[in-house]
């Protein structure tokens, strides 16, 4: 079961829509004409995906609020009635949570939405990853760092460096790039 | 401009039928005078003006290919080239719309809360963040939620203003208060309805919120930088690249536009076109308040004269200046948006095309600035250069922008969100 808000200035194309996710076991959470209130409705409703007619002005509010929640955006969906959505989904980076998908019918939004957030969930996924590969390689930039330090200051080989750093971090119950990042910023270096 | 006849140095346009957005504001109307004065048609094109609800449909239909061009916010092609927002495509500009045309405002709530605490400063505009930070130190105090700012779009020159303004008075952006983004047409009504304390919007939105009794102006975006870059024309790199004399025909039109826009005989005229419901669709006279070189900061005061709040064609305004650019760049650094390492220098250069404009305007017989880049805010008055008068550039904390050190002016930025080391920005081109 999915939290879906619904941003729509058609009411009665947002209605069928809503009975449409509801029978296929969703919940609605909020369905709004987008009259400058949509920020609050988001705050109130917490979807777990927003579905947006493209045609409507609160959709810099969603590109902010995905902006500021940049750790745990939502996917959106986005449709438009006319051959446009085809075109811009191509524009559209891949991956990136906005699927424009072209009309919207009863028949066609409930395959989208679930692959929208199949596909939503992947990109997050490879994001994830990419975010631990930047920081392990910034650790081992830092470490190599403090290594030189203590190989110049103590006159210590290599592996002894690494040991060192090793061990006050294990007496610790730090992380060795922790160890070095605080001897890092006591020689006033940053990390 | 009435004349009939066609222009004889005009390139024959590879596209004659273009289609260009705009969104609602009183900004929007170098691309209406354009159209409606028949300059499109003169320089053999056939053009279709689209409303468009926001700026990332801008932003994604012109990166489609929907739009051939659209008035955009000055950083919209540089975010989009960068691939800030959920689009990345390269974007160019060759052509500045206007100058200034913001504007911050609060509920009358929120002012009477700002007065109760310093009474002395009541009745003074523009009013400084310092009083802002004042509220916000006592709501802590006593417990009570931050206050709320709107403006129009992450990377908007709105954003950044407002920002700049906030820091200058020791208001930190993130922390001391929430900003939230809100269509230009819904401000008001979000105002009314106390969703939000105030916002920083273009016009004629601000002067709506007075006329209605609801707000209060605290300061003009022409007081936090005078003449800062506010819209621009902006293009596809592989469309300018395709259609070099359709582009250029585009601007000659624009600029032409611009320069009937800056006859004050002509202002009136032009508010009564945008007042139309396919255009900006808000009453006449709000529209004519700015436009017409007048301003008032609340219901009930008499207007004030402020010839430069709406700048479209004087102080060389159509001039891509990189050192624009270079700043809105800094800026996107400054608060986070900007997080890998790039060459500010070369996205300015790349982005923002005085070598376009100068064509064009050649073709005009405009004289144009020699030099690209100008530093910004050692001027408090309008000065000369290369024989034409520049406008005032100063800022509101009277600091200056060496555009050839940008990694100096944001270490010197001592308020601010960096999610990188500046040393970083460093590109092959990063220093001169």
């Amino acid at each position: 079961m999915l939290r879906i808000m619904i941003v729509d200035q058609d009411p009665a194309r947002s209605a069928v829509l809503e009975q449409a996710l509801t029978d296929a076991g969703h919940r609605v959470v909020a369905r709004t004409v987008d009259e400058g209130s949509l920020l609050q409705i988001v705050t109130d409703a917490q979807p777990d995906v927003v579905i947006i007619d493209m045609e409507a002005p609160g959709r810099d509010t969603l590109e902010d609020l995905r902006e500021v929640s940049r750790d745990n955006p939502k996917p959106i969906i986005m449709f438009s009635n006319n051959r446009d959505g085809e075109y811009i989904r191509q524009a559209v980076q891949a991956g990136v949570s906005a699927y424009v998908v072209d009309g919207l019918s009863k028949e066609r939004i409930l395959p989208i939405v679930d692959v929208a957030i199949a596909r939503f969930r992947e990109f997050q996924a490879l994001r994830r990853e990419l975010a631990d590969t930047k920081v392990q390689l910034a650790d081992r930039k830092i470490v190599d760092k403090a290594k030189g330090i203590l190989i110049q200051r103590k006159g210590l080989t290599e592996e002894q460096a690494y040991a060192l750093l090793r061990k006050t971090a294990m007496n610790r119950g730090l992380r060795i790039a922790d160890v070095a990042r605080t001897l890092l910023s006591l020689e006033g270096m940053e990390g | 401009m009435t004349s009939a006849e066609p222009p004889n140095r005009d390139a024959v346009p590879e596209k004659s039928r273009l289609t260009l957005g705009f969104v609602p504001l009183t900004d929007c109307a170098p691309l209406v005078i354009a159209q409606e004065q028949g300059l499109f048609a003169r320089h053999g094109l056939d053009v279709t003006l689209s409303r468009e609800a926001s700026w990332a449909n801008i932003r994604d239909k012109v990166a489609a290919g929907l739009l051939d061009g659209a008035q955009m916010l000055a950083s919209m092609p540089l975010a989009t080239t960068l691939g800030l927002g959920e689009v990345q495509q390269a974007t160019v500009t060759a052509l500045s719309l206007d100058l200034n045309g913001n504007a911050i405002t609060v509920s009358n709530a929120f002012y009477d809360e700002m007065a109760t605490l310093d009474p002395d400063g009541s009745g003074e505009a523009p009013v400084a963040a310092d009083r802002l930070k004042q509220l916000i130190d006592a709501r802590h105090a006593a417990g009570r939620t931050p206050p709320v700012f709107a403006m129009v779009f992450p990377y908007s020159t709105h954003n950044y203003l407002l920002r700049y303004w906030l820091a200058a008075g020791g208001v930190d952006p993130d922390r001391d208060l929430r900003l939230v983004v809100i269509p230009p047409p819904q401000m008001v009504e979000a105002l009314r309805i106390g969703a939000i304390d105030g916002f920083c919007v273009g016009e004629p939105w601000n002067a709506a919120a007075v006329a209605e009794g609801l707000g209060r102006v605290l300061t003009t975006s022409h007081d936090i930088w005078n003449n800062h870059p506010e819209k621009v024309l902006g293009v596809n790199a592989d469309w300018a690249e395709r259609y070099p004399a359709t582009h250029k025909a585009v601007i000659k039109a624009l600029i032409e536009a611009t320069r009937w826009l800056d006859e004050p005989s002509n202002r009136r005229t032009a508010a009564e076109l945008l007042s139309h419901p396919d255009y900006v669709g808000a009453p006449a006279e709000i529209i004519a308040m700015s436009m017409t070189g007048s301003y008032r900061y609340a219901a009930g005061d008499a207007p004030l004269p402020m010839p430069d709040f709406n700048v479209f064609s004087r102080y060389a305004a159509n001039f891509p200046w990189r050192s624009h650019a270079l700043w809105l760049l800094t800026q996107m650094v400054r608060w986070g948006q900007i997080r890998e390492p790039i060459d500010l220098r070369g996205i300015a250069h790349t982005v923002y095309r005085p070598d376009l404009y100068r064509q064009a305007a050649g073709e005009l017989a405009i004289v144009c600035p020699a030099d690209d880049e100008k530093s910004e805010g050692a001027h408090a008055a309008p000065w000369q250069r290369d024989g034409m008068t520049l406008g005032a550039d100063r800022f509101v904390d009277d600091s200056v922008f060496d555009p050839a050190d940008p990694v100096a002016y944001l270490l010197g930025c001592e308020l601010h969100h960096r999610k990188l080391d500046p040393a970083e920005l460093f590109g092959p081109r990063g220093r001169p």
